[in-house]
């Protein structure tokens, strides 16, 4: 079985994940929204810049954070003296670094099920009475929702995964900055680890399987993704 | 009382429609071939489209003035909007759809309520189901269930029996009617379908060219002969006002009074959906449908008999003319061969008998408003 020290790990990088994908989720929702229904100049400079992660070598985007977010970077220094909130080699700098590698996959699907929505059907709302926030809550979020769980489930998966950007902004600390990924490399550079390491790789195929599973079943009690499913 | 007055130009494609016109209570009808603007007339209205410039009234509330910026945005503009194509929500069941504008309704009572909406348009059983196990025309009355139950100040409908065949047309048509006699709102209706508006319409606009050629009563218009290439099929239509009298319930047949002459039509088949006597009723029949004899006939089978004064006789050289009479006030149309007004001698200023069997009617009856 799992050892105290394996545990705390699983429970870091859960917390390093979640945090991601719920700090990333309203900003991706929103560029999902500019992208998929405004035009704008600019535009494909956005959609460049949201998909920049998803192409460059992690390291670099590690480097990137690194000079803008570290101690001495100008968004970290901002955010210190604003909020008091902290990266450098802190786990939160883990959580801004899978959410930066995770935020394309998050992106896509949520733009791909906000075009596939009829804007007729937000027109109708319109008609019926109902305000911008009412359409947005009432009609689009649940036909979006498919594409939102989709986005969770990609972006949640690379963010627990997430190895070189993290390394690279916030190093390998073991309980602050040490996930799964980085705990398993590390293990496997060990002569004494390969143990260890295997059952926390059983354990990432587990929980990535399960995070499946889970969708699906959540997927399956949606009307609106079963129609999007059998169209 | 003008309900509802539209002055409006609006870019629909290629070219800019103008149009201007008042309307009453019942169904304005728009009439007018594809792509005339008719949709984004419509739109203008609900707001989901800015005018280039444009005038909007109705129920005592101006919602568009260009002239004077004055603009209110869509949600706040009390429209019922019947779309083409439905636009019912897909994740909601029809209860749900059909609930959705309802919020508008809370804070006004003595508003239609949800049951008697829902039984108006034959729902009932339908109320639990989603949209995409619908047929057509159950979603077409979901569509105009929803938008009634939004408590619209005016109701816009685009081309709502576009979509179905013949058989579910006929079967909504009776809904509208209902609509339009159980209401009091104005209803904007979009076609290019005459027979439909033949049907329907109190009041016809008439477009062409992104420009209104006439508006006005529907009958005045379809009686009048300088239309007829815009009505084009339509024009063979001719639309008479009768008032109801009494129901033969042996023989299911209903007496009607037009003109002082009694009319004979097929009964609804049972009580409950006779009008109440007295209410006046449009007629429609086919030009071609109205035989003419120089005397009265007892040897025929046909029951309507109607003395008419010959007014003109229109015909463009072609084997069958169109002979225009007048039996009372009202006109009556029936084409016949050029060789029939040969051997009969028909002249203007000649009375004949204008024959119409009863089953040439059309058998649902729109009721006039007063």
């Amino acid at each position: 079985m799992l050892t105290g020290g394996e545990l705390a790990i699983i429970a870091l990088s859960l917390k390093v994940a979640t945090t991601a994908m719920a700090a990333a989720l309203p900003f991706a929702f929103l560029v999902a929204w500019a992208l998929a229904r405004w035009r704008f100049r600019g535009r494909g400079l956005l959609q460049a810049v949201t998909t920049l992660p998803l192409v460059l070598p992690p390291v670099v985007t590690g480097y990137a954070l690194l000079v803008w977010f570290g101690a001495n970077g100008p968004l970290g220094w901002l955010l210190r003296e604003t909020t008091g909130l902290e990266f450098a080699f802190r786990w939160t700098g883990a959580a801004l670094a899978a959410a930066v590698m995770g935020f394309p996959l998050l992106v896509r699907p949520i733009r791909l099920s906000l075009e596939a929505i009829d804007p007729g059907l937000e027109e109708a709302a319109k008609t019926l009475g109902a305000s911008r926030l009412r359409i947005l809550v009432t009609v689009v979020l649940p036909l979006a929702f498919p594409g939102i769980l989709a986005g969770i489930i990609l972006g949640f998966a690379k963010a627990l995964g997430e190895f070189g950007a993290t390394i690279t902004f916030v190093s390998n600390i073991p309980g602050q900055t040490q996930t799964l990924s980085l705990a398993i490399y590390s293990l496997l550079q060990s002569p004494t680890g390969d143990a260890a390491a295997l059952r926390l790789i059983a354990f990432s195929v587990f929980l990535a399987i399960g995070a499946i599973l889970a969708s699906e079943w959540v997927a399956s009690r949606l009307p609106s993704v079963k129609k999007a499913r059998n169209g | 009382m003008a309900e509802l007055a539209v002055d409006i130009a609006v870019r629909a494609g290629e070219f800019t429609l103008e149009a201007a016109f008042e309307a009453g209570h019942g169904i304005t009808a728009i009439f007018g071939q594809s792509g005339a603007g008719k949709s984004t007339l419509l739109r203008a209205v609900a707001g989901l489209t800015r005018p280039d410039r444009a005038r909007i009234e109705y129920g005592g509330r101006v919602v568009e003035d260009t002239d004077k910026g004055v603009h209110v945005a869509a949600h706040r503009r009390k429209v019922g909007y019947v779309f083409q194509d439905d636009r019912l929500f897909p994740h909601m069941n029809v209860r749900r759809n059909i609930a959705y504008g309802a919020t508008r309704n809370a804070a006004r009572p003595g508003q239609p309520e949800f049951d008697q909406i829902v039984a108006m348009l034959g729902i009932e059983a339908l109320i639990e189901r989603m949209p995409e196990t619908l047929s057509g025309g159950e979603r077409k009355r979901v569509a105009i269930a929803r938008a009634l139950m939004s408590n619209p100040q005016i109701l816009l409908m685009d081309e709502p029996l576009a979509s179905l065949d013949h058989a579910r047309r006929a079967r909504i048509m009776p809904y509208l009617e209902r609509i339009r006699s159980e209401t009091r709102i104005p209803i904007l209706y979009v076609s290019h379908e005459i027979e439909e508006i033949a049907r329907l319409a109190d009041t016809l606009v008439l477009i062409s060219e992104g420009r209104v050629v006439a508006s006005g009563d529907a009958t005045a218009l379809f009686a009048r002969s300088d239309l007829g290439a815009y009505l084009g099929q339509g024009a063979a239509s001719v639309l008479l006002r009768a008032i109801f009298r009494h129901y033969d319930e042996e023989h299911d047949m209903m007496e009607l009074d037009l003109e002082g002459y009694t009319v004979y039509l097929l009964g609804p088949g049972n009580r409950d959906d006779l009008p109440r006597p007295g209410t006046a009723l449009r007629l429609r029949v086919d030009s071609s449908d109205v035989a003419l004899s120089l005397v009265p006939r007892s040897d025929l089978s046909v029951r309507n008999q109607l003395p008419m004064v010959i007014e003109e006789i229109i015909g463009d050289g072609r084997a069958s003319v169109e002979i225009r009479g007048i039996v009372g006030l009202q006109l009556v149309k029936a084409r016949v061969t050029r060789r029939t007004v040969e051997d009969l001698g028909l002249r203007p200023g000649n009375t004949v008998y204008a024959l119409i069997k009863t089953l040439s009617f059309e058998r649902r009856l729109v009721q006039e408003h007063d």
